[in-house]
């Protein structure tokens, strides 16, 4: 059989498989659509947090970036650390207060229209940025496994998403999202698992990473990472456990991506969704856990794909000639094609050198004799990191149905992110900005035709602009997590844990913190990210105390926390209701279901 | 009433304790353990990198999850103690 037959077989019972789910679980009320009856148990909740959070981003580029070395380490403990935060200090308290999205508890507590209208926009830019990075990855993996354009790709895309989405609002996303986690773990781990086993003898990446590299026989096994260093800098690369020097900047940067974690919207609102607070707890933990399994084997997979293409380029060793172009192996042709593996012999002998040759680290400059000396005339292969998860199968030479895994797997991460992002945007249109603000009499069928629109809007936005990313797609994911870490995550957490703040506080920090961020990431990335509108370049040199435009998030809460505690103060104490409300929701007697409103 | 007040004064404080110990342990093994405190663990080989590595890549995440079942754990507890549970 056809590899194309193999992965069209996969990711087409996948797709069944979510749309059996999408019938099971239509949605017949807007407490369905919005919170999926509020009747989740905690287990099935943290599977869908995990699917929900876990995007083409760690599915697919997480590896490559961890093959960097221990610098990008930042997102493992970020990306995971944000759920420490959840767990403590928001999801049970938003779970008491029982209502449906984000912008309900701002706008209650804070008691003002401007506080909702805020986070309505904080959500929606965040969840926007966001969405267009899970369209663009669904439609690279469809491209990729079944031969389709990529336009077809993202079309065929939004049209599964829409019919699971939309008919099943939350309902229907949670349950298709337990079934992507399962889908896109087996997927993840299956490639990790061989290739620990063939790199280490060890079946579990995790220890692998830390155990002996016995691939060249067991007389001459040494610690992978040993070897790893030893192997990147002979290529003058810098050695992979090497420290960083600017610490600063490294704490910053894993704080931002932590609060930004617990702030974005389409994770907090899938804590709505189980039946009680001890329940919410208990999710958040489950949730950690399931997330786990895939970023405690990133790091595997990150540093042995590694090593496996060193190798690959070097089959006889670092110090030995490089493998000649005409012998390249099958996955290099295959990858070639779509332009992410490039090839250029800029020293016209026919062998592929990779090394680093770029001028201005130390580690390059020191090793520019070695090359010349060697009769290299600069790096001749270029390989896409994100192709590293995508290739390791064929790479490590597994049979054609972990490859078939694989495309079902990369497509269920960007799926169930996507719907999540999709449901956070059109429940905040249909239920803050229609029902709350524009017309508060509508009807709960009027509510829910409404909420389906919205939804359907929203992807066909969301499709528009993954067929049309605008030229700024990466740098918006630092957007999204400096919006959700500098605004709304301190409004939500001094709503719950001050009673002092009030209205004109939390408007003022949010504006205060998210202005700051902002104006700090356009300095250096290009004022609303248009190319050659930088102030400054986006050098180390340039910025302040070395904190890089994506560790600024951070630096934006605090500014949030600090204005809103000196406004807050400088002005009138909320009133007596609103220090009622702040009560309870510290305490989890009574919060039942959710209350309907 | 009165008692009522100081029962929920009282789990009130219990809880940000609690949330203060966790977050402590939390920055640790993050910030502390994982950045800051690398190159003092450095001595300290984990299979071919240091402790300092480990954390960063591994221990981090594996303390994570022991917080957050503990911090469930507790408060689900003191919730039945004080008859707020359910």
């Amino acid at each position: 059989m056809s590899q194309f037959a193999i992965n069209l077989i996969f990711v087409g019972a996948s797709f069944a498989l979510y749309f059996g789910i999408a019938i099971w679980a239509r949605a017949g009320s807007t407490k369905e659509f919005y919170v999926a009856g509020g009747g989740v148990h905690p287990v099935a909740n943290g599977m869908a947090t995990a699917a929900d959070w876990m995007s083409a981003a760690s599915f697919i580029s997480m590896a490559g970036l961890l093959s960097a070395g221990y610098v990008n380490s930042s997102f493992l403990m970020g990306w995971t650390g944000g759920y420490v935060l959840l767990a403590m200090l928001l999801a049970p308290y938003l779970r008491k207060f029982g209502k449906f999205t984000v912008p309900d508890f701002i706008g209650d507590r804070f008691y003002s229209r401007g506080a909702r209208l805020v986070a309505v926009i904080c959500l929606i830019v965040a969840s926007v940025t966001y969405v267009i990075g899970q369209m663009a990855g669904a439609g690279v993996a469809f491209a990729r496994f079944l031969e389709v354009s990529n336009t077809a790709g993202i079309w065929i895309a939004a049209g599964v998403v829409f019919f699971y989405a939309v008919f099943g609002g939350m309902k229907g996303i949670t349950y298709t999202q337990v079934a992507q986690y399962v889908v896109l773990i087996v997927a993840y781990t299956i490639p990790a698992v061989f290739i620990s086993l063939q790199l280490t003898g060890n079946p579990l990446p995790m220890f692998g990473m830390f155990g002996d590299y016995t691939a060249e026989g067991a007389a001459n096994a040494v610690p992978l990472l040993e070897k790893l260093d030893l192997v990147v800098r002979d290529l003058g690369f810098r050695d992979y456990t090497a420290d960083v020097d600017n610490k600063l900047n490294m704490l910053l940067f894993t704080l931002s991506l932590m609060i930004g974690t617990a702030g974005l919207p389409h994770v907090i609102i899938r804590f709505f969704t189980v039946p009680k607070v001890a329940d919410a707890r208990w999710s958040a933990g489950w949730a950690l856990i399931f997330i786990a399994l895939l970023y405690l084997t990133a790091p595997a997979v990150g540093s042995m794909a590694r090593l496996n293409l060193i190798k690959t380029v070097y089959p006889a060793g670092v110090e030995q000639d490089a493998l000649l172009y005409a012998d390249r192996p099958e996955w290099v042709k295959t990858w070639e094609e779509t332009g992410l593996v490039k090839y250029e012999d800029k020293n016209a002998d026919g062998r592929i050198q990779m090394y680093n040759d770029k001028a201005g680290s130390a580690e390059a400059d020191a090793f520019a004799a070695t090359a010349e000396a060697r009769g290299w005339n600069g790096n001749e292969l270029v390989v896409n990191n994100d192709i590293l998860v995508l290739a390791n199968p064929e790479i490590a030479q597994l049979p054609g149905w972990v490859i078939g895994l694989i495309a079902a797997g990369g497509i269920a991460a960007a799926l169930s992110t996507a719907a999540g992002l999709l449901l956070a945007i059109s429940s905040a249109i249909s239920h803050d900005l229609i029902k709350t603000m524009i017309n508060p009499n509508i009807s709960e069928k009027g509510e829910l035709t409404a909420a389906r629109i919205s939804m359907g809007v929203a992807i066909l936005v969301a499709t528009y602009l993954g067929l049309n990313p605008p030229g700024f797609a990466a740098q918006t994911v630092a957007l999204a997590f400096g919006i959700a870490g500098a605004s709304i995550f301190p409004a939500l957490m001094m709503g719950i844990f001050s009673k002092r703040v009030n209205n004109k506080g939390a408007v003022a920090g949010m504006v205060a913190g998210l202005t700051a961020t902002l104006v700090y990431i356009f300095t250096f990335l290009g004022w609303f990210f248009i190319p050659g509108t930088a102030t400054l370049a986006n050098t180390p040199d340039n910025w302040i105390l070395g904190i890089s435009p994506l560790s600024f998030g951070a630096i934006g809460a605090m500014i949030n926390f600090a204005v809103a505690f000196a406004v807050s103060y400088m002005t009138d104490e909320p009133p007596v209701e609103i220090q009622e409300l702040v009560e309870s929701v510290r305490y989890p007697k009574g919060a039942g279901a959710a209350v309907d409103h | 009433m009165a008692d009522d007040k100081s029962k929920a004064a009282h789990y009130w404080s219990t809880n940000l304790r609690l949330i203060m110990g966790s977050l402590v342990v939390w920055a640790f093994v993050s910030y502390g353990c994982g950045i800051l405190f690398r190159p003092l663990l450095s001595g300290i080989a984990v299979g071919g990198a240091d402790l300092g590595f480990w954390f960063a890549q591994q221990g981090a995440i594996l303390t994570f999850i022991v917080i957050i079942f503990f911090y469930a754990w507790r408060m689900n507890k003191l919730d039945k103690e004080m008859g707020l549970e359910e």
